[in-house]
C-alpha cells in the first residue's frame, strides 16, 4: 500500500477524472470483484505506458508483495527495457521437429500459465504426410501417440507470430495490447477489460482467454517475472507468447528454444547481420504462415532438409 | 419550468397504478430478471468458465443477441421515415412505439455487451481522459459512440416530443435531430457489421456483402417485432393504432426479406461455386464439416421460416389478415433470429484459425443471463409505455394554470 501513497503525491487533473468514472464502476466493481473485495490501488491503476518510472516502481512493488504473499516465496517483477537496435525475430524448422510438445511444456512452467484450467501458449499441429495442409483443416491438435515423430505424420508448432502488422492490437478497443520496440506483442493484464476482440482478430489462434481463476500451483509458480510476460495473470483477461520477454531482454534464449531437443528453434536479433536467424531468412527456404494475410510475421518456418 | 417538469413528472406515478394483468405482467419479467441477476452473479463468482465460450469460440451467444438486437433498435428508422418525412399519419400516430422499441433494444446491446466482458468494472478504460480509447482504430470504440449515440438521441426525441404534446405545443424545433437519427440508425448497424467485417482472420466474415446482408435482415426483424408489439399494445393500452400503419410496416417487410434472401443467396453462390477454403464455416452451417453437425437444422429451420414468411408477406391478403401476418412476423423473428445469432457470429469461429472445430451451444448460465437481459428490454419498454399513455390518451395535459395534483 506504500507504493499506492506515493502515486498519489501528486494530485492530477487525469486523477481526477478518474475518481469520477471511478464513482460510477464502483458499483459494477463490486459486483465483479469475485472475492468481493475491492483492491482500489490496483482498480485506478494507469495504462502502462503512460506510467512515470516512480509509477512503475510502486506498482511493481505491490505486485511483487502480493504475488509473493500468495504463492509463498518471493517474486520478482521486472520492467526490463528493450535493447537498442534489437528486433527478435524466430525460425522454426519443420524439417527437424519431431512433434513432441517438449516447447509446450517448457513455456507453461516458465510463462506461469494456468494448470487448470489448461492454458498454452504453443500449438502443436500434426499433419499427414501426402495430405493437404496449409489451410490447416487437416490438422490435428490432440494426437497422442506412445512415441513421436509417427510414421507419416509431420509437425508445426504454433505460437504468437509476433506480425510486423498485427491485427490484434488494431482492435483492441482500450490499447491494452502493443507491439513493443523490440517486436514482441505485449498485454497490459491490468487495463484488459476481456472482450475478446483480439481473439476474433488473430489468424493463428495464439491468444488465450483466462476463463477462470489461473490455477497455479505455488510450488510450480515460476518467480522471476517481467511485467509485460510472465507474472500470475487475472482470471477474465486475455495472454499469449511474448518470446519470454522476461528471458530474452536479458540475452537468454526463450524457454521454448531452450527445451528443444532436436534444435528446431531458433531465435535472435533480426537488425544483427550475424545472428542466426537472419542467415536462416537469407539462405534457407522460407515461408510464413498465412502470408495471403498480410500480416508480416516475425516468425518464420523453413525446411533445412 | 420547475413545476411544469414537476407536474410532468406525475406522468411517473402512473407506473406503479395498472391492472391485475400488468402486476402479472411486472412479476413475470422480475421473475426472469431474477434468473438472469442469479446467472450473471454465478458467472461473475467463477468467470467464463460456467460458459461455453473457449479460445476456440471466444465469442458466443451474448454477442449473437447484440448482434441481432442493433438490428431492432436500426429498424425503428422505418417508422420514423414515413412519420416525420412523409408524414404518413398512420404512422405518425405511433411512431413513438418505434422510439421506445430503439431505446429498449440500444439497453439490451449495451447489459449484452456488458455480460460478455471478463472485467466489466474495467470499462473505464474506453473513456478518453482517464482511459485510452483505441479510437479510431478499434471498431468496438466506434461501436459504443455510436450506441450511445443512438440512445441518447432516441431518448432525447422521444421525451421532447412527449414533454411538448403534454405541453400543448408544437415539437418541430427537435426536427433536425429526428432527421440525424435516420442516417445515425444506419451506422449503427453499418459499424457492427464492420466489427466482423475488417477481421482478415475470420474469412466468413471478411466479405463485403456482410454489412448489406446485416441492415437488410434487420429491416425485417425490427418491424416484425414491432407489429407484434403493436398488436398486444393495441390490446392492452387502449392506444389505437390504424391498421394501415401495421399494413405499411408489413408491406416494407415484403422488401427487405426479399432483399434479405436476395443476398443471402449471393453468399451462397460465390462460396459454393468457387468452393474456396473459405466455404467450410458455410458448409459447417447447412451440411456439417467433418461430421460436426450442430448448427444444420437449425439453419435450414432459419431459411423455411424466411421463405415462408417471404410468401406470406408478398401475399396482400395474407399480410393483411391478423393471424396469418402475426405467423408470417413470428417466423421472420425467429428466422433472423437464428440466420444473425447462430448462422453469423459463431461459424466466424468454426472451424477455428488452426482448423479445428469445436461445436459451440450455450450453457444454461449464459441462456440464464440471455433471458434475464430480454425480460430487463421488456420491462423497459413496458414502464416507457405506462408512462407514455396518460399523456397520449390526453388524460395528462399542461392546464393555462398550473392544475391541481388530482
Amino acid at each position: 500500500m506504500n507504493g499506492h501513497d506515493n502515486g498519489q503525491k501528486k494530485v492530477s487533473r487525469r486523477g481526477f477524472l478518474k475518481a469520477a468514472a471511478a464513482a460510477g464502476a464502483a458499483t459494477a466493481a463490486a459486483g465483479c470483484g469475485g472475492n468481493g473485495e475491492i483492491d482500489f490501488a490496483e482498480f485506478f491503476q494507469s495504462h502502462f505506458k503512460e506510467m512515470s518510472k516512480d509509477e512503475v516502481r510502486s506498482v511493481i512493488k505491490r505486485l511483487e508483495d502480493k504475488y509473493s504473499s500468495k504463492y509463498g516465496k518471493q517474486f520478482t517483477v521486472k520492467a526490463t527495457e528493450p535493447m537498442e537496435n534489437v528486433l527478435f525475430g524466430y525460425a522454426l524448422d519443420l524439417s527437424r521437429c519431431i512433434g513432441c510438445r517438449r516447447c509446450v511444456y517448457a513455456c507453461v512452467r516458465e510463462n506461469n500459465q494456468s494448470r487448470d484450467p489448461q492454458i498454452h501458449w504453443i500449438t502443436v499441429l500434426r499433419f499427414k504426410k501426402g495430405e493437404k495442409w496449409m489451410d490447416l483443416e487437416e490438422s490435428e491438435k490432440y494426437y497422442s501417440p506412445d512415441k513421436v515423430p509417427e510414421e507419416g505424420y509431420f509437425y508445426m508448432p504454433v505460437q504468437c507470430q509476433q506480425c510486423k502488422n498485427p491485427p490484434c492490437t488494431k482492435v483492441c478497443p482500450v490499447q491494452a495490447t502493443w507491439t513493443e520496440p523490440d517486436g514482441m506483442i505485449v498485454v497490459d493484464y491490468n487495463w484488459c477489460i476481456g472482450c475478446r476482440y483480439c481473439m476474433a482478430a488473430c489468424p493463428y489462434g495464439a491468444r488465450r482467454f483466462n476463463l477462470a481463476e489461473p490455477g497455479l500451483p505455488k510450488d510450480e509458480a515460476n518467480p522471476n517475472t517481467h511485467y509485460l510476460g510472465n507474472r500470475p495473470r487475472y482470471r477474465g483477461v486475455v495472454e499469449k507468447c511474448t518470446f519470454c520477454v522476461q528471458r530474452t531482454r536479458e540475452g537468454k534464449y526463450p524457454a521454448c528454444v531452450e527445451i528443444c531437443p532436436v534444435g528446431a528453434r531458433k531465435f535472435g536479433n533480426l537488425l544483427d547481420k550475424d545472428s542466426e536467424v537472419r542467415y536462416i531468412i537469407e539462405h534457407e527456404r522460407v515461408f510464413r504462415l498465412k502470408e495471403d494475410m498480410n500480416t508480416q510475421p516475425k516468425f518464420f518456418y523453413f525446411f533445412s532438409i | 419550468m420547475r413545476n411544469k417538469i414537476r407536474h410532468f413528472g406525475i406522468a411517473l406515478t402512473s407506473v406503479t397504478k395498472g391492472s391485475k394483468l400488468y402486476y402479472g405482467w411486472l412479476a413475470f419479467l422480475a421473475t426472469v430478471i431474477l434468473i438472469g441477476v442469479v446467472s450473471y452473479s454465478f458467472q461473475a463468482r467463477h468467470g467464463f468458465i460456467v460458459t461455453h465460450i473457449r479460445d476456440q469460440v471466444s465469442w458466443g451467444f451474448y454477442i449473437s443477441n447484440f448482434t441481432f438486437l442493433v438490428g431492432v433498435a436500426a429498424a425503428a428508422v422505418l417508422l420514423v421515415m414515413p412519420a416525420y418525412l412523409y408524414h404518413f399519419k398512420p404512422i405518425k400516430e405511433i411512431v413513438f412505439l418505434g422510439e421506445m422499441m430503439a431505446i429498449a433494444a440500444i439497453c439490451m446491446c449495451i447489459m449484452f455487451v456488458t455480460a460478455d466482458l471478463g472485467h466489466p468494472e474495467r470499462v473505464w478504460h474506453m473513456i478518453p481522459g482517464p482511459g485510452r480509447p483505441n479510437w479510431p482504430s478499434s471498431l468496438l470504440t466506434w461501436d459504443v459512440l455510436v450506441l450511445n449515440g443512438y440512445l441518447i438521441i432516441n431518448a432525447t426525441i422521444f421525451f421532447y416530443v412527449l414533454y411538448k404534446i403534454y405541453e400543448g405545443k408544437d415539437y418541430k424545433s427537435i426536427m433536425p435531430l429526428i432527421i440525424l437519427s435516420i442516417p445515425w440508425a444506419v451506422s449503427i448497424h453499418t459499424v457492427t457489421a464492420f466489427l466482423y467485417n475488417g477481421l482478415v482472420a475470420r474469412p466468413y466474415w471478411n466479405a463485403s456483402i456482410l454489412a448489406p446482408r446485416f441492415l437488410a435482415s434487420a429491416f425485417c426483424s425490427g418491424p416484425a417485432l414491432m407489429i407484434l408489439v403493436f398488436q398486444a399494445v393495441r390490446r392492452v393500452s387502449g392506444v389505437t393504432i390504424d391498421d394501415k400503419a401495421i399494413f405499411k410496416v408489413a408491406e416494407l417487410i415484403a422488401y427487405t426479406m426479399a432483399i434479405n434472401i436476395f443476398l443471402l443467396g449471393c453468399e451462397v453462390y460465390k462460396e459454393f461455386y468457387s468452393g474456396s477454403i473459405h466455404l467450410a464455416p458455410l458448409q459447417y452451417l447447412y451440411f456439417g464439416l467433418h461430421g460436426h453437425n450442430n448448427l444444420v437444422f437449425l439453419m435450414w429451420l432459419s431459411f423455411i421460416f424466411n421463405v415462408s414468411a417471404l410468401i406470406i408477406f408478398v401475399i396482400p391478403s395474407l399480410r393483411e389478415n391478423f393471424t396469418t401476418l402475426s405467423i408470417g412476423c413470428a417466423l421472420v423473428f425467429l428466422g433472423v433470429y437464428i440466420e444473425k445469432g447462430v448462422g453469423l457470429v459463431i461459424p466466424g469461429f468454426i472451424p477455428d484459425t488452426l482448423g479445428e472445430i469445436y461445436e459451440y451451444m450455450p450453457s444454461m448460465v449464459e441462456v440464464g443471463v440471455a433471458m434475464g437481459i430480454w425480460a430487463t428490454g421488456a420491462l423497459i419498454y413496458t414502464l416507457l409505455l405506462k408512462f407514455t399513455l396518460p399523456i397520449y390518451h390526453g388524460t395528462l395535459r399542461l392546464e393555462p394554470k398550473p392544475a391541481s395534483q388530482s
